[in-house]
C-alpha cells in the first residue's frame, strides 16, 4: 500500500507547480485571447476575430520568424556537426576543454552576448570589413539586416545543437564505422550510410532545441535587426508590455504555440519514429 | 615546391573536420573575448560599442552603480531561491519517475517535457495572462520566483533522472541487509551517490534563472533583475561596469565548475578503491571504504 502512494507524494509538489503555473496559465492565455474591449475593460466575449486579425496583420512577422529560425537551425546544424564530431572522435585529451568551450557562452548573460555581436557587427568593425571584402556585406553594412539577426540566432542557440549531437556520437559504437571502412566504403559513404543515421536522434533533438526557442525569440531581432526584421516575438512583447493590447497578444501567442506544435509533429513524423524512439530512450 | 604544396593540401584534407571544429569553437568564444576586452574600454560617449582606450577604472568601480548592484542582488536572491526549490522538487519527481511504476506516469513525463518544448515568449505571456486575470499575485519578486521555479523544474528532472538511471540498486539492498532503515538508506547511500547529478542540476537551474530575460520581462512588474537592467539600459547606453560584472560572473561560474569537477574526480578515485575490498561494498558511501 505504502509503495503505491509513495510516487504520488514524490511527484506531488513538482507536478502541482507545473500544472498550476504552466498548464493553467495556458488556459488563461486562451481565455484572454477571446476577450474584446479596450484596455481597462476587457471582457470575455468569444471574440474569435482576435485570431483572424492577428493572422492578417502580422502574417509577415510569422513567416519571418519561421524563416529566420529555420535558417538559423540549418546553419547551426552545419556548424555544430563538425564540432561535435571533432569533440567525440578527434579531440583526445582536449575533449573536456572543447566541451567547456561549447558551454562557456552560457556563463555570460544572453543579453550581453547579443550586445557583443552588436559590437562585432558594427560598421567600423574589422569583421565587417572582411565580410565587405568578400562581398558578403552589401554597402559595408551587416547590423540591422536579416543576416545579422540570423547570425545572432545561430550563435545563441548553437550549444543546444552541439550537445545532443555530441551525446549521440559519443554513444556510437566506433566498430560500426570501422566495419564500414573494412567493407571498402569510402569515407563519405561511411559517413552518410553509418555515422549520420546513427547520430539522427541527436540531430533531431538538436534541431528541435534550436528551432523552438529561435522562432519565439525577440532579443536578436531587437538588438541586431531593424524595423524590417521584427519577428513574432517582438510583436507579442510590444503588444503585451507597451501597448497593453492583451487579447491580440494572447491570440498571437496561442497561434505561435499551435504552429510550432504542428511543425514539430510534422517534423518528427518526417524524421522517422526511430529517431524519436532513440531520443526517448536517451531521455 | 609543388610537392610541398600538395603535402599541405593533404594535411588540410585529412584534418578538414577538426579544422572546421576548432574554427567553430573560436566563433563561440569570440563574443566572450569581446565582452572581456570591452570591460577595459574607455568609451567617449554613453555607448560602449567602439574601442577608444584602455582603462582599469571600470574594474575598480565594478560595484559603483547603485541600480546595477540592486539588480544584481535581486538576481542572485531569485536564482538561489529558485535553485533550491526547483532542485528539491525536481529531484523528488525524478525519484518517482525512475523508481516507481504508477498510473499517470506518461502524463507526468509529458508535463515535464512540454515546458522545454514551449517558446519562452509563450510561457511568459501565458503566466502574465494568468497573473492579470486571477489578480491574487502582484507582479514582482514573487511572480518572478514562481516563473523561475516553473521553467527550472523540467531541467532538474532530466539531469537527475539521467544520474538515477545508471544507479546500482544493489548498494541500497546491501544497506538494508545491514539493518539500515528506508530513510537511513536514502540519506547515507542513495543521496551521496546521486549528489553529483543533483549538484549539476542545481548549477543548471542557477544558470537558467540568473540568465533569464524573456519570461522575467513579462512577469517582473517593477522589479529589476540583472538581465532586465541591461535591457533597460540598452536604450540609453550600457555602462561598462555591466561588462565587468558579466566577466566576474563568468569567472566565478568557471571556478565553481572547476572545483566541482575536481571534487567529483577525487570522490570517484576514493570510490574506485572500494570494489577491491569485499568488506567495503555494503558500507554507506558517505564514509570512505579505504579507512
Amino acid at each position: 500500500m505504502r509503495r503505491r502512494v509513495a510516487p504520488y507524494f514524490l511527484l506531488g509538489p513538482g507536478a502541482a507547480w507545473l500544472f498550476l503555473f504552466f498548464v493553467v496559465p495556458l488556459y488563461y492565455l486562451g481565455e484572454l485571447s477571446l476577450n474584446s474591449g479596450v484596455f481597462g475593460s476587457y471582457e470575455f466575449t468569444w471574440h474569435w476575430e482576435n485570431y483572424s486579425d492577428a493572422l492578417q496583420l502580422y502574417d509577415s512577422q510569422f513567416v519571418r520568424s519561421f524563416l529566420y529560425a529555420g535558417l538559423a537551425t540549418l546553419f547551426a546544424l552545419l556548424l555544430a556537426y563538425p564540432l561535435a564530431y571533432t569533440i567525440a572522435f578527434k579531440a583526445g585529451r582536449w575533449r573536456n576543454l572543447l566541451l567547456f568551450a561549447v558551454v562557456a557562452p552560457f556563463f555570460t548573460t544572453y543579453l550581453i552576448r547579443t550586445l557583443a555581436w552588436e559590437t562585432i557587427l558594427s560598421d567600423q568593425s574589422p569583421v565587417v570589413s572582411v565580410l565587405d571584402f568578400l562581398g558578403l556585406a552589401p554597402e559595408g553594412h551587416v547590423l540591422a539586416t536579416a543576416g545579422a539577426v540570423i547570425a545572432g540566432l545561430t550563435y545563441n542557440f548553437l550549444p543546444f545543437m552541439v550537445l545532443p549531437i555530441y551525446a549521440s556520437l559519443e554513444r556510437l559504437d566506433v566498430r560500426l564505422i570501422e566495419a564500414g571502412k573494412d567493407l571498402y566504403a569510402s569515407a563519405t559513404q561511411t559517413f552518410f550510410r553509418v555515422t549520420l543515421p546513427l547520430s539522427a536522434p541527436g540531430v533531431v533533438a538538436g534541431t528541435l532545441l534550436t528551432f523552438i526557442p529561435a522562432s519565439g525569440d525577440y532579443v536578436n531581432a531587437q538588438f541586431l535587426g531593424s524595423a524590417n526584421n521584427q519577428m513574432i516575438g517582438n510583436v507579442i512583447q510590444s503588444l503585451y508590455l507597451k501597448q497593453s493590447d492583451y487579447p491580440a497578444a494572447a491570440a498571437l501567442s496561442f497561434v505561435l504555440m499551435a504552429l510550432i506544435l504542428i511543425l514539430v509533429l510534422v517534423y518528427i513524423r518526417f524524421a522517422g519514429s526511430e529517431a524519436l524512439m532513440g531520443e526517448e530512450a536517451a531521455g | 615546391m609543388s610537392g610541398g604544396g600538395s603535402n599541405v593540401w593533404r594535411w588540410l584534407r585529412e584534418h578538414a573536420v577538426s579544422i572546421v571544429g576548432v574554427l567553430v569553437v573560436l566563433y563561440m568564444l569570440i563574443p566572450i573575448v569581446v565582452i572581456f576586452a570591452f570591460s577595459f574600454n574607455d568609451p567617449a560617449g554613453r555607448y560602449n560599442f567602439t574601442w577608444v582606450g584602455f582603462t582599469f577604472s571600470h574594474w575598480s568601480n565594478a560595484f559603483g552603480i547603485p541600480e546595477l548592484n540592486e539588480a544584481l542582488v535581486t538576481s542572485l536572491k531569485l536564482a538561489v531561491l529558485a535553485t533550491v526549490i526547483s532542485t528539491v522538487v525536481g529531484t523528488l519527481m525524478a525519484l518517482a519517475l525512475v523508481r516507481h511504476e504508477f498510473f499517470g506516469r506518461r502524463a507526468a513525463n509529458f508535463l515535464i517535457v512540454i515546458p522545454m518544448a514551449t517558446p519562452e515568449v509563450v510561457m511568459g505571456s501565458a503566466l502574465l495572462s494568468f497573473f492579470l486575470l486571477i489578480g491574487t499575485f502582484s507582479l514582482g519578486f514573487q511572480t518572478l520566483l514562481i516563473a523561475h521555479v516553473m521553467f527550472c523544474i523540467s531541467f532538474v528532472v532530466v539531469v537527475v533522472r539521467s544520474r538515477l538511471i545508471g544507479f546500482d540498486r544493489n548498494l541500497e539492498e546491501a544497506a538494508k541487509d545491514l539493518g539500515a532503515s528506508g530513510f537511513e538508506t536514502f540519506r547515507l547511500v542513495t543521496l551521496p551517490l546521486i549528489m553529483p547529478g543533483i549538484f549539476g542540476a542545481a548549477m543548471l537551474a542557477f544558470a537558467l534563472s540568473i540568465d533569464d530575460f524573456v519570461i522575467s520581462n513579462f512577469n517582473s512588474g517593477t522589479t529589476v533583475t540583472f538581465p532586465l537592467y541591461i535591457f533597460g539600459a540598452a536604450q540609453r547606453g550600457i555602462p561598462v561596469e555591466v561588462n565587468v560584472i558579466a566577466m566576474i560572473l563568468f569567472f566565478f561560474t568557471v571556478a565553481t565548475m572547476g572545483f566541482a569537477t575536481w571534487q567529483q574526480r577525487r570522490a570517484e578515485k576514493m570510490a574506485s578503491v572500494r570494489p577491491d575490498q569485499e568488506a567495503g561494498v555494503g558500507m554507506p558511501a558517505g564514509t570512505p571504504a579505504a579507512t
